[in-house]
C-alpha cells in the first residue's frame, strides 16, 4: 500500500499537538531530529478513502523566514532541505487558529506557493465563533484554491472533515497547484496585500478581541499587581512541591523498605540477596521517592504554559532579564530548570539568538533542580536544628538560601558572560501573548505522564546500573574490613587529597564518584557507604552523618551541591544542544571551580566562626 | 507618531513599517504587522515602562520600544 507523508505546520498556539494526538490516536513515535534534541514526532492515520498517511508534527512557525533552531527545523523539513529528513513531504496540513485568520493569511499564501497538495484547517472554530468571529469557509476555499475546513482538534467529529479533505487534496486536479516557485523570495509585503484583499471578502464578522483575555490581562500585566501575582504563583508552586509531596513520598519510601524487608526475609542469605536489597532496591528506591515532587513541579509548569500565563511571566520579567543580558524568553527555560535542567536546556530552543540561547544553557544548571532536593533535605535534617526564627523555620530558611544562591550566581554568571564570551547587542523581543485557555485535560495528562515516565526510565536504567556497580565496588574485595580497602575506597583515596582542603572526608570522596552520574545518587551512595561501614547496623543515615561529619563539613557539602555539575544526563544534553564539546567542557569547568571555591570558603568561614 | 509613543489604552492604525532594520521588519510582517491594521497599546511593563503589550487585530504581542519604534502609526 502506498503511504503518503504529510507535515503538520502552523503558527505557535494553533493547537498542533492536540490535532496531532487526535489524528494519530496518541501513538506517536518520538525521536530527535538528527544532530539536535528538538523532538520529532511521527504518527499514522488512515484517510476516508483508505490512504495511509504518515504525519510529521513540526515546531510552530509564523512564516518561512526561520530564525530560531526550532523554526529552522520546521522550514527545512517542509522544503526538503533538512539533512536526514529525506525529500519534501507529499503534502501539508496547515493549521491556523480560526480566530486569527487575518493575521496568518499571508503565511497560507506563502505555503501555497510551494505547489504541494495541502489542506488548510481553521482550528478552534468553536472558540472563534463564541467570540463572534464569522468566516465564509467556502469563499476562502475558492479564493485560495486549496481545500479549507473548519476543525475542532479536541473532538473526533471536529477532525472528521479534515481527514476527508486530505483525500480531496490528493485526488482532485482541479485544485490549483502552482509550480514550486520562489516562495521564499516573494516579498512578505506583497503576500500581505493579497491576504488583505482575501480577508476583506471572507471574514464576515470580527469583534476586537477575547474579552476574558482583555480583563485578565488588565490585572495580570498590571504594573503593581502583575509582579505580586507572579511572585505568589512561584511561591505557591514551590510550597506545593514540598507540602503536597510529603505523603506520597512517605508511601513510596515505606513501600520500598517493605519490599527490602520482604526480600530480606524470603531470599536465602548470600550475595544475591545483598545485591537486591542493598544495591537495587535501596538505590532505585532512594531516587523514585522524588517522583511526586517532580510530577507536581512539572504539573505546575505545564499548566502555566497551557493556560497562556507563561508568556505573561516572560513579559513581566523581560526588563530584569535584559539587564542581566538575557531575554524575557529565557525565563521559561530557567523556570523549567527548577524541575530539571534537561527540559530547561531543551526549552531554550525558543530563543532566537544563538548567543542568548547559549548563555541560557550555560546558566541553566545553576537553577536548583529537583535532584538536589534529596541531598539538601538529608543534610538539613541532619545538621540544621528545627528552630524558629520569627515566623520562619530555620531549616526552611537554609533551603531558601540555597535556592537564592543558585539564582544569584546564575545572574552573576550571565552578567559576566554577556560582557565577555557571549557579547552582542540586545536581541529584540517579539513574543506572542496567547489568548487565555482552559488547559485540555487529555493533553495535560499525556504530557505529564511522558515527563514522569522519562524520570522513571532514568531511575530504571542509569541509576539501576550505578546502584549495582556501587554495591559491587563497596562490597568487594570480600572480607576486607573498612571501606578504605574496598575498590570504592581505593578510588576515593585517589581524589581524597584534592577534597581534603575543602573539608570533605574519604566517605564523601567515595560517594561523589558514583554521584557524578546523577546528583541524587550521592544520597544512596552515602547510605551504602555508611551502611557497609557500620556493618549493617540499625543506625539510620541521618544519625550516621551526625556522628561522622562536623557542621562546617556539612555546610561545605551543601555549598558544593549548589554548583557541582554532577549529572551526566544533563551534560550530554548540553553537548547536543550547544553542539560543541568546548562549551560543554566550559560548563563542567566553571561549575566545578565555583563548587570548589564555594565549598572551601564555606568550610573555612564556618570553622573560623567557631561552628 | 510611532507605536511606542502611544498611551496605554490608545488605538491606532499602522501607516508603515520602517525598513531601517530589515530583519526585524520581516519578522514583524511575519507575525502579522501590516499597513492598515489596527493596533492598541494595552499595557506597559513593570520596570522602566518596558516591554509593551500590543494588541494587533485579535492577537497580543510583547515587544520593546526599540522594535515598536519601527512601526509608524496614526492614532485614532
Amino acid at each position: 500500500m502506498v503511504s503518503y507523508r504529510f507535515a503538520l505546520i502552523g503558527p505557535p498556539n494553533s493547537g498542533k499537538s492536540t490535532l496531532f494526538n487526535g489524528l494519530t490516536g496518541g501513538r506517536a513515535k518520538t525521536a530527535n531530529y538528527s544532530g539536535v534534541t528538538v523532538e520529532r514526532r511521527v504518527g499514522h492515520f488512515t484517510t476516508s478513502a483508505g490512504r495511509q498517511v504518515e504525519l510529521i508534527d513540526l515546531p510552530g512557525v509564523y512564516g518561512l523566514n526561520a530564525q530560531s533552531l526550532d523554526e529552522r527545523i520546521a522550514v527545512e523539513t517542509i522544503l526538503g532541505q533538512r539533512e536526514g529528513e529525506g525529500p519534501a513531504p507529499d503534502g501539508l496540513i496547515v493549521l491556523i487558529d480560526a480566530a486569527d485568520i487575518r493575521t496568518h493569511l499571508h503565511f497560507i499564501l506563502q505555503l501555497r506557493a510551494l505547489g504541494r497538495p495541502m489542506v488548510v484547517a481553521l482550528n478552534m472554530i468553536d472558540l472563534a465563533e463564541r467570540d463572534g468571529v464569522r468566516i465564509d469557509v467556502r469563499a476562502l476555499e475558492r479564493r485560495l484554491g486549496v481545500p479549507v475546513v473548519a476543525t475542532r482538534a479536541t473532538r473526533a467529529a471536529g477532525r472528521a472533515g479534515l481527514i476527508e479533505r486530505i483525500d480531496t487534496a490528493l485526488d482532485d486536479d482541479v485544485w490549483r497547484r502552482t509550480a514550486p516557485s520562489l516562495a521564499e523570495t516573494t516579498p512578505v509585503r506583497s503576500l500581505q496585500q493579497e491576504a488583505r484583499a482575501i480577508a476583506a471578502e471572507v471574514i464576515l464578522a470580527e469583534p476586537v478581541m477575547n474579552r476574558v483575555t482583555r480583563s485578565l490581562d488588565s490585572i495580570v500585566l498590571n504594573r503593581f499587581a502583575g509582579p505580586v501575582i507572579l511572585a505568589s504563583i512561584l511561591f505557591f508552586m514551590f510550597q506545593a512541591v514540598f507540602a503536597w509531596a510529603t505523603w506520597p513520598m512517605d508511601l513510596i519510601e515505606n513501600g520500598f523498605s517493605a519490599l527490602a524487608d520482604w526480600v530480606g526475609a524470603t531470599l536465602p542469605d548470600g550475595w544475591i540477596k545483598d545485591l537486591i536489597a542493598n544495591g537495587v532496591i535501596a538505590g532505585v528506591g532512594s531516587v523514585l521517592v522524588f517522583l511526586p515532587q517532580i510530577i507536581i513541579l512539572f504539573a505546575f509548569i505545564l499548566l502555566l504554559e497551557a493556560s497562556g500565563y507563561m508568556a505573561r511571566a516572560a513579559f513581566l520579567m523581560d526588563t530584569l532579564m535584559l539587564r542581566v543580558g538575557l531575554n524575557g524568553r529565557a525565563f521559561i527555560p530557567l523556570l523549567s530548570s527548577f524541575a530539571c535542567a534537561i527540559p530547561g536546556m531543551m526549552a531554550a530552543r525558543v530563543i532566537e539568538n544563538e548567543r542568548d540561547r547559549l548563555t541560557t544553557i550555560i546558566i541553566a544548571p545553576l537553577m536548583t533542580c529537583s535532584a538536589r532536593l534529596p541531598v539538601y533535605t538529608l543534610i538539613i535534617a541532619a545538621f540544621i536544628p528545627p528552630d524558629r526564627v520569627g515566623p520562619f523555620g530555620l531549616q526552611g530558611i537554609v533551603m531558601f538560601v540555597l535556592y537564592a544562591v543558585g539564582v544569584l550566581s546564575a545572574i552573576t554568571v550571565a552578567f559576566v558572560l554577556k560582557r565577555t564570551v557571549t557579547k552582542g547587542a540586545p536581541q529584540p523581543l517579539l513574543m506572542e501573548l496567547p489568548t487565555y485557555k482552559l488547559p485540555d485535560l487529555r493533553d495535560f495528562f499525556s504530557n505529564l505522564s511522558a515527563r514522569a515516565w522519562a524520570f522513571i526510565r532514568r531511575a530504571g536504567t542509569i541509576i539501576f546500573y550505578v546502584s549495582v556497580i556501587l554495591w559491587f565496588l563497596t562490597s568487594y574485595p570480600a572480607g576486607s574490613n573498612g571501606i578504605r580497602h574496598t575498590y570504592a575506597g581505593m578510588i576515593g583515596s585517589l581524589i581524597e587529597p584534592i577534597l581534603k582542603p575543602i573539608g570533605f572526608n574519604l566517605e564523601i570522596a567515595i560517594a561523589l564518584v558514583p554521584g557524578m552520574a546523577a546528583r541524587e545518587v550521592a544520597v544512596g551512595a552515602l547510605g551504602t557507604v555508611y551502611a557497609v561501614q557500620g556493618g549493617g547496623g540499625d543506625v539510620g543515615l541521618t544519625e550516621a552523618l551526625q556522628h561522622a561529619w562536623s557542621l562546617p563539613t556539612a555546610l561545605a557539602f551543601l555549598a558544593w551541591y549548589v554548583f557541582a555539575p554532577q549529572c551526566l544526563a544533563s551534560l550530554a544534553v548540553a553537548r547536543r544542544e550547544t553542539n560543541s564539546w568546548r562549551w560543554t567542557a566550559f560548563i563542567v569547568a566553571y561549575l566545578f571551580t565555583l563548587a570548589y571555591l564555594a565549598a572551601g570558603a564555606t568550610y573555612w568561614i564556618a570553622r573560623a566562626s567557631g561552628l | 507618531m510611532t507605536l511606542n509613543e502611544l498611551k496605554e489604552g490608545q488605538h491606532a492604525r499602522i501607516v508603515s513599517l520602517s525598513s531601517h532594520k530589515t530583519g526585524i521588519e520581516l519578522k514583524l510582517r511575519e507575525i502579522g504587522f501590516c499597513e492598515g491594521d489596527e493596533v492598541e497599546l494595552l499595557r506597559r511593563g513593570p520596570i522602566g515602562r518596558e516591554p509593551l503589550a500590543i494588541r494587533l487585530n485579535r492577537k497580543i504581542f510583547a515587544l520593546r520600544s526599540d522594535e515598536a519604534r519601527l512601526v509608524e502609526v496614526e492614532a485614532d
